[in-house]
């Protein structure tokens, strides 16, 4: 997963090319252990030339950028829902909830084309499409947690204490939920990202000449039975990402945990 | 002597944990008469439910009896093959725990399960069966057996509940009952009327009782005969009243004395220090040494031996040993 | 006039030696069902109790589950919303205080829970649990804070070098001291405790409930001591109250109350309780109440406990009696009280 990280950090000195350099002379090059591969372009080249190890190494930057971040968004509303509804039940709970189930009625992928095709493409706006779609999980989620841990005897220890609402909600039942909360939104960054690319291959993500892991795979749709690695490579770089992100959930949610630290 | 129903030689239980091996019961040895209520007390991490749960052949993983035998009327129940010990189980032995509610499966009715067993165990038909389950809810004191054979076991209060899992353990004549913890869950108006129910049972069926428990008020109101347990060891083993007149064993001194006597209006309560220590924490010497008030020398380095002091008179202490001092 | 206003002072004067005095409390549940709610059902958890604690006294208050004890505790501490009554703690009506003043009183009663498992939060180190009582009200900071809490572990039987693990690594009885320490930090007046020792074993019970008799020496601490096991009752409290469905049935001393109650609920639930002396078997009074404690949503007519007390009456099934001083100091809700009740005590 840092490899990962590094790897959106450091695009430009990684990158052998420019990712958006065409060269008409390079088209549809295969990868290097190929015939008539190149030792130019390790993994081959596109239907204009373009270097895919080099697409795929800077697309990774808008695909990780768009799937951490929505998951934030997403996570900050839902968690503070979460908590509010769970903590203080009743009415707020029940007004809350109906919210969260009216969202949640609605499908995902064409609230997503509608907002975007109502708002136009770009990266921020995928953010904050993605982010709407998801808080709803983490409000449930929160929600449900709460309603477990506010019945422990601590949380009553705290009031009896006089400590406020407030800093019982940061200080006892935040950290309480932060890990179900982590495990959760690192299998989503996955899902999220596989959303964005799904978006992207649909033609209403991230729109060229941004680069993104959904969008090369896009272009390399219509080569898939002649030119297998437009499309295998940036499928690859997902999946390694999603499953590094869902082993850096579980070793996180070991780390938080007080009890594993011996 | 009468012959023994039960006979537990050298018995261990080991857990193989990713921390090491924990010896829960580690060389346990007695023996059960027929008629007999005998009660193995202790406090949590004694190793006293895994006792009863190697005796019905029922430990899980990573739990493995490593060593010793359980002779049931003569037959060793550690070998026998796991059909065998399917047939004896609810036959012969029976066992009943403490939280009733989870030992009956919600999704059937009462009558269906109480039937279930007798069909099972008795070659009866569907209808014999019935009539024999609602006779054993009547017996066990459930007003309107009927009704209640044909409800689910939420609907019944917890001490209902534990009647039917008497009933059920009743059904069949065992010989051998195993409660564990049987009223622990219960509130105590309810606790009296199930032991009084017990007292009854053993009187009319000869049935010999193993009784696992952490209170010592109820081993003075049930039992002939006590096994104090302590961190996998059986520490002292003697008739009651001597136990509760003549404790041996500092721990059996200490529990009885950190007892409020609820007959008594002035009493001091003595505690015993520390902690239970974790299981196979101790390597060297007697396991009670880090709490007893009495270590000293050889303690620290040798384990004593389970010793005869007296007659049916059992102590695993150095104190007690040939030429020393008693307490 | 003057009778009036010395009348009025006489009762002054004797409110004033009770540190805390309950009169009329009530909490209702609503249990309705249905969308409709047709009919308002209620589950009545305490209906109508009276009582008064002494400065520097225990009370204990039994019974068996859903008898309300709980509920009463949580009443007290405002961790609930009465429905009626008044709970005065030296005078003052805590649920007419607001804000800042009763965080302020309530500082000045404080809780000792019954599980020690669940009532410290596991991501909290042992040095912050029992700090955070003492941040709360902003009571000390920086190093006098750290001192406080040294000498609050060292008071509960805590080696300082425990403050920075977390409540896992430590076994029930620790746990226990870690919460007793935790109620002690604002040096309340009065302590509720709720089932201290009964998830513990029982060489661990013994060492808390010495440690909590030290600590109401040490520290003229006044407690109310709510458990089942009645054992444990006896031992800590100097007052008994005993409760069932709701209803205070009994109150008065523990020499009384063991000796000899007037209740026939108390009688059996004191015969319930099995005696540690082999000896005593044969000669015990066994008095088994029959059937199952009825639920407090629908409680029986007339005095509660009608349908399981072995004396009852045809005037039990309809009248409810009041809890009335029967003997001094001796309060008892029956129509006919025991007039030789079965005590547990064996006299020596």
């Amino acid at each position: 997963m840092f490899a990962v990280i590094l790897v959106a950090l450091f695009a430009k000195s990684l990158a052998p090319h420019d990712p958006k350099m065409i060269n008409p002379a390079m088209m549809l090059k295969p990868p290097v252990w190929v015939d008539g591969g190149s030792s130019l372009h390790i993994l081959g080249t596109d239907n204009l030339g373009r270097d895919i190890l080099s697409r795929i190494i800077y697309g990774s930057q808008i695909s990780l950028a768009v799937g951490i971040s929505s998951v934030a968004f997403a996570g900050v509303i839902g968690v503070f829902v979460g908590l509010v509804a769970g903590y203080y039940g009743g009415f707020i709970d029940n007004i809350l909830m109906r919210l969260v189930d009216s969202f949640l009625a609605i499908p995902t992928i064409l609230f997503a084309l509608v907002f975007l095709t109502i708002f136009g493409p770009s990266v921020p706006t995928l953010i904050v499409v993605l982010g709407i779609t998801n808080w709803v999980q983490y409000a449930r989620l929160v929600r449900g947690e709460v309603l477990s841990i506010k019945e422990r005897e601590f949380v009553k220890a705290a009031r009896s204490i006089g400590v406020r609402d407030c800093k019982i909600i940061l200080r006892h039942l935040l950290p309480n939920v932060i890990s179900p909360f982590i495990v959760i939104s690192t299998l989503s960054v996955a899902t999220t990202i596989i959303l964005e690319a799904s978006l992207s291959f649909l033609g209403l993500g991230i729109q060229p000449p941004t680069i993104s892991w959904g969008g090369i795979l896009s272009d390399g749709r219509d080569y898939v039975a002649t030119s297998w690695w437009l499309a295998t490579f940036p499928g690859m770089a997902i999946t390694i990402t999603v499953l590094a992100i869902i082993f850096l959930g579980d070793w996180l949610r070991d780390v938080l945990d007080p009890r594993d630290n011996h | 002597m009468t012959e023994a129903l039960l006979e537990i030689k050298d018995l261990k239980t080991y857990f193989h944990t990713e921390n090491g091996v924990v010896p829960s019961v580690d060389g346990v040895s007695f023996s059960i008469k027929k008629g007999e209520t005998i009660a193995v007390v202790g406090e949590s991490g004694s190793g006293k439910s895994v006792t009863s749960l190697s005796i019905m052949g029922l430990v899980g993983s990573p739990g493995k009896i490593v060593g010793g035998e359980v002779l049931f009327e003569g037959k060793d129940l550690t070998a026998i093959s796991k059909r065998d010990m399917r047939k004896l189980r609810g036959n012969d032995i029976a066992m009943i725990f403490q939280e009733p509610l989870t030992s009956l499966n919600p999704l059937f009715t009462v009558g269906n399960q109480i039937s279930e067993s007798i069909k099972l165990h008795q070659n009866a038909s569907k209808e014999q069966a019935k009539v024999k389950s609602i006779e054993m809810l009547r017996k066990v004191g459930i007003p309107r057996p009927e009704k209640v054979y044909s409800s689910y076991p939420h609907l019944l209060s917890g001490g209902m509940r534990q009647r039917v899992m008497i009933a059920m353990a009743l059904s069949c004549n065992p010989k051998l009952l195993i409660a564990d913890e049987p009223t622990t869950a219960l509130d105590v108006t309810i606790q009296a009327q199930i032991l009084q129910l017990m007292r009854n049972l053993i009187h009319e069926n000869d049935t010999s009782i193993l009784l696992i428990t952490h209170d010592l008020g109820v081993v003075a109101e049930m039992v002939d005969t006590v096994i104090v347990m302590y961190a996998g060891h059986v520490v002292e083993y003697t008739d009651v009243y001597t136990l509760f007149k003549e404790p041996k064993h500092p721990y059996t001194k200490g529990l009885l004395d950190s007892t409020p006597k609820i007959h008594e209006l002035k009493d001091e309560l003595q505690s015993i220090e520390g902690t239970v220590p974790t299981p196979g924490s101790i390597t060297q010497g007697c396991r009670f040494q880090t709490r007893c008030p009495l270590a000293s020398g050889k303690c620290f380095t040798e384990d004593p031996e389970l010793k005869e002091i007296a007659q049916n008179h059992k102590v695993r202490c150095w104190l007690h040993e040939e030429g020393e001092v008693a307490i | 006039m003057v009778h009036i206003m010395e009348k009025k002072n006489k009762q002054q004067a004797k409110e004033e030696q009770y540190l805390l005095e309950v009169k009329g409390l009530k909490k209702y549940f609503d249990v309705s069902e249905g969308w409709l709610k047709k009919e308002k059902q209620y589950l009545k958890a305490v209906d109508d109790i009276d009582f008064y604690v002494k400065q520097g006294e225990t009370l204990g208050i039994v019974g068996e589950s859903g008898c309300g004890k709980s509920t009463t505790g949580n009443l007290i501490m405002q961790l609930l919303d009465k429905t009626e009554g008044e709970i005065l703690f030296e005078g003052v009506d805590l649920s007419t205080l607001k804000g800042e003043a009763l965080r302020k009183k309530r500082a000045e009663i404080q809780m000792i829970f019954q599980d020690p498992f669940s009532s410290l939060n596991p991501r909290m180190r042992v040095f912050e649990i029992i700090a955070e009582p003492l941040r709360t009200h902003q009571a000390a900071k920086g190093k006098k804070l750290e001192n406080q809490v040294y000498e609050l572990m060292e008071v509960v039987g805590l080696d300082r070098s425990y403050a920075r693990r977390y409540p896992h690594e430590f076994s029930g009885g620790q746990r226990q001291r870690i919460g007793i320490a935790r109620a002690l930090a604002l040096k309340p007046k009065l302590i509720i405790c709720d089932e201290p020792v009964s998830a513990l074993d029982v060489s661990i019970q013994s060492q808390i409930l010495n440690l909590m008799a030290k600590l109401q020496k040490d520290f003229q601490l006044t407690y109310i001591f709510i458990a089942h096991g009645l054992p444990a009752v006896k031992h800590i409290s100097d007052r008994v109250a005993v409760m069932y469905l709701g209803k205070i049935v009994e109150i008065t001393t523990k020499e009384k109350l063991f000796h000899q109650p007037f209740h026939p609920y108390t009688e059996g639930l004191l015969s319930a309780v099995p005696i540690p002396d082999p000896t005593l078997r044969e000669q015990k009074h066994r008095i088994i109440l029959e059937g199952d404690m009825p639920s407090p949503a629908n409680p029986p007519s007339g005095c509660r406990f009608h349908t399981r007390c072995p004396y009852a009456q045809e005037q039990c099934k309809g009248e409810e009696p009041k809890l009335i001083e029967e003997k001094p100091d001796h309060f008892v809700a029956c129509h006919f009280p025991l007039k030789e009740g079965h005590g547990v005590l064996i006299d020596q």
